[in-house]
C-alpha cells in the first residue's frame, strides 16, 4: 500500500533545511504543481519512490545506507518552490 | 578515503516511557520524557526507531496526540496485526523502556491556529490521532475557531477519546461519529461509511469554505478526499495524511 | 546524520523468526512471511497482453514469446533462498519458471552485459555471466501457485545469488548491452553488483 509525502518529512529533514511536505513541487513529467505532501510515496526502506499523484513519474528517490550516507535523485522534480503560500 | 559525515539538521534523539496508557482493545498512548522538550505544532509526527539487541532497526512514523502546550508529548499508536514496531509499541513498552524520535516534522498537515477559517476533521479509525492534537490545542488556547470532527471506526469500543470528545463539546467545537461495521442498539450517529451526502450534512462552513484534514488509511483518504473535492471544497484547502503499514503507523 | 546503532530497545525483536543460520549471509534476518517491496504502484498484467523479448545490443529484437508460447517452454522447480536488501531472508523457497538458459538459446549475444526491464520503468542491470548457466529463471509460480501481482506476478527475474531487487518484478525483457548500465536503484546508491555473501548493498561496499 502507497503512502503519502507526509512520511518522508523525517527522513528529507535530515538533509534539506526546509520542510519538504508543505513545499509546492512542479512534476518534470507532466507540470502538475502540488505539495509534496501530495506524492505517491513508497516507502521500504532503504530505497524511497515519491511518484507524481497526476501521472506516476517518478519525482524523487532516497537512498540511506544507516551508516550516513544519503543518496537524493530528485531529476523528476522540474521546480521546488518553498516559503508561505499565499 | 575518509569522509565528513553530513550533519543534519535533524537527529535521533532517545526518550523514556513515561506512562502507558490503554486507550482501547488495540490502541495505546506513551507519554514520552526526554531530556530536552520536545515542541510540535499541532497535527505533526515523529518518526520512531527501535533498536534490538543484536542491532537489527525498525523505523515508523506515529502522529503526536499531545496538544503543543501539554508538558509532555505523548503518541497513541494502534497495533498493527503482524506490524514489525506497533507490537512492540502496543503490548511490550513499560514505563522506563527507551527508543529513539526523530521530529517533529511535518510542515503540511499542521493547523495554522491563526486562520479564522473553520475547520473539518476527518478521521478513519487511528487516523484520529493528529486531528486529536489540533483539538487539543484548541482547547489549550482557548481558541473559537469553529472546529467539527467526522470520526469514522469500525464499531463503537474502537473509537478513541470518547469521553474527552464529549466533555470538550460546545464552544465551537462537536463530533459526530459513524460506525461501519456494528452499532449498538442505541447509537444515535451515522452507521455507514463516509460518502458525499454525509460530509454535505456534516461540515461546519459554508460550501467550499474553511479546511478539511482528513487522516486515515490510504483508501478511506483517497475516497473521502474525492468526495470533498465533488463537493466543491478547493483541493489545496483539503489536506491528508495517509496511514498504513510500513512508513507510516505499522 | 542517524546513528548506525541507537539506544537498545528493552524487548525488541520486531518480526524475525529464528535464530541465525549458516544459510543467512550476512546481516541477513530471517523471516517467515514474504514482505512486498515495490517503487511504485502494483501493475496488474493481462496475459494477452505480456510478452517477454530479449533485445540485442543495437536495440534490434532476437526473440519474443506471447503468453501462451512461453507456458509452453519447459518450467522446472527451483529451490532457493533469497535475500533482500532490506535484510529479511528466506530460506527453501520453491519457485517455478523457465530457465533462462532455455529462452537464450541460440540466441545469446555477445554483450557482456544486460539490462532487465519491467512493467513501469524499473530496470536492473546484470552481468551476462551472472544470468546464464543455471542461475537466472523467469519465474511463474512459487509453492504451486501461479505468481500474484504484488509479488511481481505474471513473471518475474529470479537470480537468487544475487540481492533480491536483481530479481526483477513484472520482467517484460532483457536488453543486451556493451557497456554496464546501471540501473534504477544502482543508480542511486545501491551496489551495482549486490552479492548478498559479500553484503554489497550499497556503493563501496
Amino acid at each position: 500500500m502507497s503512502l503519502d509525502g507526509n512520511v518522508l518529512a523525517g527522513a528529507l529533514a535530515d538533509i534539506f533545511s526546509f520542510e519538504i511536505t508543505a513545499a509546492q513541487v512542479t512534476c518534470a513529467g507532466c507540470g502538475t504543481q502540488a505539495p509534496a505532501a501530495s506524492w505517491v510515496v513508497f516507502a521500504e526502506a532503504p530505497g524511497m519512490v515519491a511518484r507524481c499523484r497526476t501521472c506516476e513519474r517518478v519525482q524523487l528517490r532516497l537512498v540511506s545506507d544507516g551508516r550516513g550516507r544519503t543518496w537524493v535523485d530528485l531529476s523528476g522534480v522540474a521546480r521546488l518552490e518553498v516559503g508561505e503560500t499565499r | 578515503m575518509a569522509r565528513a559525515a553530513v550533519l543534519g539538521r535533524l537527529t535521533w534523539r532517545v526518550v523514556t516511557v513515561g506512562a502507558v496508557v490503554q486507550e482501547s482493545e488495540r490502541a495505546v498512548t506513551l507519554t514520552l520524557e526526554s531530556e530536552e522538550r520536545i515542541t510540535h505544532r499541532p497535527g505533526q509526527h515523529v518518526d520512531v526507531r527501535l533498536t534490538a539487541e543484536d542491532g537489527y532497526q525498525a523505523e515508523r512514523s506515529y502522529s503526536i496526540a499531545s496538544a503543543p502546550d501539554d508538558p509532555s508529548v505523548s503518541l497513541t499508536v494502534e497495533r498493527i496485526p503482524d506490524g514489525e514496531v506497533s507490537p512492540w509499541l502496543t503490548t511490550v513498552a513499560e514505563p522506563g523502556d527507551q527508543f529513539e524520535v526523530r521530529g517533529p516534522v511535518g510542515g503540511y498537515f499542521v493547523w495554522d491556529d491563526s486562520d479564522p477559517a473553520p475547520v473539518l476533521l476527518v478521521a478513519g479509525g487511528s487516523g484520529v490521532v493528529p486531528l486529536m492534537s489540533m483539538i487539543r490545542h484548541r482547547r489549550r488556547r482557548d481558541l473559537h475557531t469553529r472546529m467539527r470532527l467526522l470520526y469514522s471506526a469500525r464499531g463503537e469500543p474502537d473509537l478513541l477519546y470518547r469521553t474527552e470528545l464529549d466533555e470538550l463539546a460546545g464552544d465551537g467545537f462537536d463530533a459526530v461519529y459513524t460506525l461501519t461495521r456494528e452499532a449498538p442498539p442505541e447509537w444515535e450517529g451515522y452507521r455507514r461509511r463516509i460518502d458525499a451526502p454525509m460530509l454535505a450534512e456534516v461540515r461546519p462552513a459554508e460550501r467550499g469554505k474553511g479546511t478539511v484534514f482528513v487522516c486515515g488509511p490510504t483508501p478511506f483518504v483517497e475516497a473521502t478526499a474525492n468526495s470533498l473535492v465533488l463537493l466543491g471544497h478547493e483541493p489545496a484547502r483539503v489536506k491528508t495524511e495517509r496511514f498504513g503499514p510500513s512508513g507510516g503507523g505499522s | 546524520m542517524s546513528s548506525a546503532r541507537g539506544v537498545v530497545t528493552r524487548g525488541f525483536r520486531g518480526k524475525r523468526a529464528g535464530a541465525e543460520h549458516s544459510r543467512i549471509p550476512p546481516g541477513q534476518y530471517l523471516v517467515s512471511d514474504f514482505p512486498v517491496l515495490s517503487a511504485g504502484p502494483t501493475p496488474y498484467l493481462r496475459p494477452d497482453g505480456w510478452d517477454f523479448r530479449l533485445v540485442g545490443t543495437d536495440g534490434g529484437q532476437l526473440a519474443r514469446w506471447g503468453w501462451t508460447d512461453f507456458r509452453a517452454l519447459p518450467h522446472e522447480t527451483v529451490t532457493c533462498d533469497i535475500h533482500c536488501v532490506t535484510k529479511w531472508s528466506k530460506l527453501d523457497m520453491r519457485w517455478e519458471g523457465v530457465s533462462l538458459d532455455v529462452l537464450l538459446e541460440g540466441v545469446l549475444p555477445e554483450a557482456a552485459y544486460a539490462v532487465a526491464f519491467s512493467e513501469g520503468d524499473y530496470t536492473t542491470n546484470l552481468p551476462v555471466a551472472d544470468i546464464t548457466d543455471g542461475q537466472a529463471w523467469i519465474a511463474t509460480g512459487y509453492d504451486g501457485h501461479d505468481l500474484e501481482p504484488e509479488h511481481g506476478g505474471p513473471a518475474r527475474l529470479l537470480v537468487p545469488h544475487l540481492y533480491f531487487w536483481k530479481s526483477a518484478k513484472w520482467i517484460r525483457g532483457l536488453r543486451f548491452v556493451e557497456r554496464d548500465e546501471p540501473g534504477f536503484w544502482e543508480r542511486l546508491g545501491y551496489n551495482n553488483y549486490g552479492d548478498p555473501w559479500r553484503e554489497q548493498r550499497y556503493w563501496g561496499d
